[in-house]
């Protein structure tokens, strides 16, 4: 089964996020969504400075198998894409929680991540759509 | 088989040669400071290398000619002869393109009819058959939905709603022009999830672009809901032709409502398209959105046929090309309706459906799980090798491989995205019983391989010329250009 960390939040378009000790967080993609991607070759990160609104795509995998937006799962301003992923897409693939972050953003609420899922409702979603 | 044919320019030896290469000399007619003075670096092969090489490459395809090909959403029908013949006439082949309208008036005939027909067979008012491929007919369809909203000052319709299901190219579509994209989500049984659809439609919606059937191989039930819900909010409604194959002569999408429609010539009217192309993306319109299509389309006035262009049409969303579109795509496609005529066209629709019922049935008894087994396949259909991925480790990429070993050539896998470990079987109306009950053993033997030795699986092809190739460092590191091993 997929490996899901206890101290990280998730969607249901299975991105996570981590709170970073300053307020910033930083989002991946999960195991599970690397997984059914398979090998990824692409990864188009966001540029920092950006204005994002939750739900917003606002990151591109792409695999041989598919293209995949990422979507953002907090509203905020976009301090850093995840560089590495130009020429390394398969951090992702390697390290979904760590190497393989996709981007880091300060919430515009501190609040906002408190409402998505925790490990244990994620991997209830997880098994509901199997 | 052999298993590696070399790179021509490997078979090159200095001038070594074949009359059919030798150009006729051009010093009568090129100035002397513009004739280039090294020769240009072709193979320097003999005609029987030429020959043999390019046959030897032939062989190794497959190709609906020599292969059954049921790859899903490209309608790979086979593509008659008669229709290549006519369209390869040399009156046809000699016309130039700027030729005045005058010297063509049978080409000019041809197309107008070729309108005329693809009006009749999708209920649309008006064509237009310049755009060169199917995503050009889509970029077509919503510059034209774009072009309508600012003619009436209404400017604030930004959005183009897209049901999960579709092909990529339409969100892709709506993005080249500058529309945000919304997306809906289909419902378990395939269809429109239509409260969904009340959520996101407003005074932002330009449109929704929607394939029914759809890529799921269903078709959508709640067209007509769907279409009072688009137009009640002002959006218009654009209808993706990649199945027309499955409703050809049934149904018309002009009469569903759609306000825009492309066709993928090169399917559903079976013009070649092995190879990426030349394809034929026609565009047809409902009244409102006449003004807008694509210049040029051909007129007639006082039994006279003519290009109408800009002058004519003077809201037009312009060229997309700098003629008229593929013309010998379009001749093809011009023979082909004329040689089916209305009745084969309807046949056409109903055998590609019973094709893939009876494919569908087959593999379903033979235990393969179908991703939506209540619903009626259209012209197409989709399994799910979600067990066998689990239980046996083997996925709907061993099975495609495996395939290749026994003569067929793979369906569409992975694709649509929504079904895990999916292949999208598409049989077309153009194979025989015998040939789709060939298939289903195929598929049946290599089920029972990944029961008893899923290795043997995990590792075809074993018969092609190359074996399973590492796509991903394909993607990576492509490497298109040869080097001769002296440089």
């Amino acid at each position: 089964m997929s490996n899901l960390p206890g101290d990280l939040r998730y969607t249901k378009s299975h991105e996570w996020v981590r709170a970073l000790p300053d307020g910033s967080v930083e989002i991946g993609i999960t195991d599970h969504a690397q997984n059914a991607l398979g090998d990824l070759v692409f990864v188009e990160v966001p540029e920092s400075g950006r204005q994002v609104a939750a739900g917003d795509p606002f990151a591109v995998v792409e695999s041989v198998k598919a293209a995949s937006d990422v979507y953002s799962p907090v509203s905020g301003e976009v301090l850093a894409g995840n560089d590495a992923l130009a020429t390394q897409p398969e951090l992702v693939n390697q390290e979904p929680y760590g190497q393989g972050w996709i981007a880091r953003i300060r919430p515009s609420s501190a609040a906002s991540i408190e409402s998505l899922l925790d490990a244990a409702q994620y991997q209830e979603h997880l098994v509901s759509e199997a | 088989m052999r298993t590696r044919e070399p790179v021509i320019f490997e078979l090159s030896r200095p001038g070594r040669t074949a009359a059919a290469q030798q150009p006729a000399p051009a010093e009568a007619v090129i100035p002397g400071h513009l004739r280039r003075r090294q020769p240009p670096m072709l193979p320097e092969v003999s005609e029987l290398q030429a020959v043999r090489h390019f046959t030897r490459l032939s062989q190794m395809n497959f190709s609906i000619d020599t292969h059954f090909y049921p790859l899903g959403s490209c309608t790979m029908k086979y593509n008659p002869k008669a229709c290549n013949a006519y369209a390869m006439l040399p009156e046809f082949l000699g016309r130039h393109p700027l030729a005045p309208d005058s010297t063509g008036q049978g080409f000019l005939e041809c197309m107008f009819e070729l309108q005329d027909m693809l009006k009749a067979v999708t209920g649309m008012k008006a064509v237009s058959l310049t755009p060169m491929a199917g995503a050009q007919g889509e970029f077509a369809g919503v510059a034209m939905i774009r072009a309508y909203h600012r003619a009436r000052g209404d400017l604030s319709r930004d959005e183009i709603i897209v049901p999960e299901a579709a092909h990529g190219t339409n969100p892709a579509t709506a993005t080249m022009c500058g529309m945000k994209v919304r997306e809906i989500p289909c419902r378990d049984d395939g269809d429109v999830d239509i409260e969904a659809l009340r959520t996101v439609v407003g005074p932002q919606t330009a449109g929704i672009m929607l394939t029914n059937p759809s890529t799921l191989g269903v078709f959508e039930r709640r067209i007509m809901d769907i279409k009072r819900i688009v137009d009640n909010a002002g959006g218009l409604l654009y209808y993706d032709g990649a199945n027309l194959n499955a409703i050809l002569g049934k149904v018309r999408p002009g009469d569903m409502g759609f306000d825009v429609i492309h066709m993928n010539l090169h399917k559903t009217f079976s013009t070649p398209h092995g190879g990426g192309g030349p394809g034929s993306g026609a565009v047809g319109v409902a009244e409102r959105l006449r003004p807008f299509l694509p210049v040029p389309v051909v007129g007639r006035e006082e039994g006279r046929y003519r290009w109408l262009d800009e002058r004519d049409l003077p809201q037009t969303i312009g060229r997309l090309s700098g003629f008229m579109g593929n013309a010998g795509v379009l001749l093809r496609a011009y023979v082909y309706m004329r040689v089916l005529g209305w009745e084969g066209m309807r046949r056409v629709a109903e055998y590609s459906a019973l094709n893939a019922n009876y494919l569908m049935s087959r593999l379903r008894a033979a235990g393969f799980d179908a991703a939506y087994p209540d619903r009626r396949a259209s012209h197409e259909f989709i399994l799910t090798l979600k067990r066998q991925a689990r239980e046996r480790g083997v996925t709907a990429m061993d099975f495609a491989k495996r395939l290749l070993d026994y003569g067929y050539h793979a369906p569409t896998t992975y694709f649509p995205l929504l079904v895990p470990e999916c292949l999208l079987i598409e049989p077309t109306e153009t194979e025989a019983k015998e040939e789709l009950d060939g298939f289903v053993a195929a598929m049946a033997a290599i089920k029972e391989e990944a029961e008893t030795d899923a290795a043997k699986v995990k590792g075809a092809p074993y018969t092609t010329p190359v074996r399973r190739l590492d796509d991903v460092r394909a993607a990576k590191q492509l490497d298109l250009t040869w080097k001769s091993a002296a440089a």
